[in-house]
């Protein structure tokens, strides 16, 4: 992939700043141009099924986000004795045992959130996105880098988690974090809450809303016929 | 005195809309209204060997919105006959009618005004003209819900059905949904206490002010047959008589436009003599139906399966979806076989759905859009076969 290509190239170069372009663009390209959920389609059915409400979203991302930069990193430091051929195996028990602890730190702090992220923080191991980062990045590149490149992908995952999930709960039920925004006055004059945004389809097209949006705005992304 | 108006708008209006004049941006607003109102201009030139047809596609819509006709004037007679026939007022006939048109004429407005709005909007974003196809989606809309739906949502609905059943995959032409199914299925599912009960399908029934006789009923045929066993009763509390004439006249609470399945035959009618739809779907479809009642009829493990196969031609949406919906050309199968197969699977599953499962009663409405999406992969089998045979056949003879 063209990130292993790139990746050889950042090992090579003997000193570099800390926030040199390169470095800065593997933060911001998985935000926009090369988004883990809009761009690679990848960890979608954990995007459509805790959206339905920003505070079950906002868990979700932070963490996916821990989990993420606790295995690049804990990947990238030990890419030169992990064996090719049992490569996935070890990604696998790495980004298990992060899992773990992170499941026992919502179950200790925040159990309700935990509740009703029920499998879904279990189902990170199984997330395209973490597994794809380890291959395609950490296992060829320093610390660093895999340190910005798991804070730029769990960035980018999480602001798409939370834009559908804002709108999944306003027009869904009609809250945002749990807090009622649509005013009592509106029910009055018959406004009702839509059922539809709650179930899982609703965040399919949500997510396609997004991307359509974003490729209609950003012209590298069209491809020619 | 046309002539006079058309040529008036070809010499001073139009070249306003024309490249470089005031209102360069909205020549698609105004062909499309141009092109509405007056059979388009284009002819054959002299040395072309195709002769250009004066009916285009919108002169096939409005057949087909023609064809709805007399469904809507129906709906908008037993809308209010259901209302008076539960208040227990007295009315004469033009009461009736008067009562429902004012009910269902909004929904009617609402569902162009929202679509049309959206057409033009994405014809003048993307410069190509206002596609025809909401002419009769337009009209679909208020025929497949209850009378007393909110306005709001019927415009939500259909800006919803719009834009993600029909223009993201390219407008009119290229939709893989019926785009009214589309607005129907949304509004089940988002609002579904003003989609089902036993208030909503008569008119004035969400009003808690109107008063109403006591032991009425408002539920649907389908929504009582998932009920009980015993017999239908329509608004007044007494039973059907014949339920069958009933409901085939179409006296009995329900959508606007469903209700009758002998003002839905005339429209059918008129579609088949033109020969705009499809009799394969209509015909298959309609068997397809009756072989699944009369499964169940001999399965009979609960009294809803109970109920004779031709009940389940003529009550609940059947007859509306088979002859206005599944028949739609874009979003139904194209090859002959495929129109049979197509057509037959909707009214098998659309019974089946209604029969197992209470919650959707309206089973043909999943059952079409779940074909709508079936239907490339019907054509591609159809395809393949076809040419898997005619390949032997030119090895046979090759041989």
């Amino acid at each position: 992939m063209s990130e292993t290509a790139e990746a050889t190239a950042v090992a090579k170069e003997p000193k570099e700043p800390l926030f040199s372009a390169k470095n800065r663009r593997l933060l911001s390209d998985p935000l926009n141009d090369d988004n883990p959920i809009t761009i690679q389609v990848l960890g979608i059915c954990s995007a459509l099924a805790i959206t339905v409400q920003v505070k079950q979203a906002v868990v979700m991302s932070l963490s996916v986000l821990v989990v993420m930069i606790g295995a690049n990193l804990i990947v990238s430091a030990l890419r030169n004795l992990i064996p090719s051929r049992v490569r996935i195996i070890v990604q696998l028990v790495i980004v298990a045992a992060l899992v773990i602890l992170v499941d026992q730190v919502l179950k200790a702090y925040v159990y309700d959130v935990s509740k009703q992220l029920s499998v879904f923080v279990g189902l990170i191991i199984t997330n395209c996105i973490i597994m794809g980062r380890l291959e395609a990045f950490a296992l060829g590149n320093k610390l660093w880098p895999s340190f910005l490149d798991a804070i730029g992908n769990a960035a980018g995952y999480g602001w798409i988690l939370i834009a559908v999930a804002f709108v999944r709960e306003l027009f869904g039920s009609g809250k945002v974090w749990g807090f009622q925004v649509i005013p009592d006055s509106f029910y009055d004059f018959g406004y009702y809450n839509n059922g539809l945004m709650i179930l899982p389809p609703m965040a399919l097209i949500t997510v396609g809303i997004i991307i359509w949006i974003q490729r209609s705005r950003n012209t590298k992304l069209i491809e020619e016929n | 005195m046309s002539n006079a108006i058309h040529k008036f708008l070809e010499n001073n209006v139009k070249p306003n809309f024309d490249e470089g004049g005031k209102f360069e941006k909205f020549l698609p607003a105004y062909d499309a209204l141009e092109t509405f109102l007056f059979v388009p201009g284009h002819t054959t030139n002299g040395k072309g060997s195709h002769i250009r047809d004066g009916i285009d596609m919108k002169r096939t819509m409005i057949m087909v919105v023609l064809a709805m006709v007399p469904a809507l004037l129906f709906g908008m007679w037993n809308t209010g006959y259901q209302h008076f026939l539960a208040t227990g007022e007295a009315y004469t006939f033009m009461d009736a009618f008067l009562y429902g048109a004012l009910k269902v004429l909004p929904l009617v407005v609402v569902s162009y005004a929202a679509g049309l709005g959206v057409e033009f909007i994405f014809a003048i974003i993307n410069k190509h003209q206002v596609a025809e196809g909401f002419l009769v989606s337009g009209m679909l809309i208020p025929l497949c819900l209850p009378v007393e739906i909110p306005l709001w949502m019927v415009a939500a609905a259909t800006i919803f059905a719009v834009i993600i059943g029909k223009e993201v995959f390219g407008g009119t032409g290229m939709n893989i949904l019926n785009v009214a199914l589309t607005a129907r299925a949304f509004l089940f599912f988002a609002y579904p206490t003003w989609m089902s009960g036993d208030k909503v399908w008569i008119g004035g029934g969400m009003d808690e002010s109107v008063a109403y006789a006591d032991g009425s009923t408002g539920a649907t045929i389908l929504a009582q047959a998932t009920e009980k066993s015993s017999g239908f009763v329509d608004a007044s509390g007494a039973a059907y008589g014949d339920s069958f004439m009933a409901s085939f006249l179409g006296m009995i609470p329900g959508s606007v436009g469903e209700t009758s399945t002998l003002a839905i035959m005339i429209g059918a009618a008129i579609l088949l003599i033109t020969g705009i739809a499809s009799w394969k779907i209509m015909f298959s479809g309609v068997l397809g139906a009756y072989v699944m009642g009369l499964l169940f009829n001999l399965w009979g493990a609960n009294p809803f399966m109970e109920v004779p196969a031709h009940m389940h031609l003529v009550i609940g949406g059947f007859a509306f979806g088979i002859v206005f919906m599944a028949t739609d050309p874009v979003s139904a199968a194209q090859t002959s076989t495929g129109k049979y197969i197509y057509g037959f699977l909707i009214g098998f599953l659309g019974i089946m759905i209604r029969v197992f499962n209470p919650a959707y009663p309206e089973g043909i409405m999943l059952a079409i859009l779940f074909m709508n999406v079936m239907a490339p992969l019907i054509d591609h089998y159809v395809l393949e076969a076809n040419i898997k045979r005619r390949q032997k056949r030119t090895m046979a003879v090759a041989a």
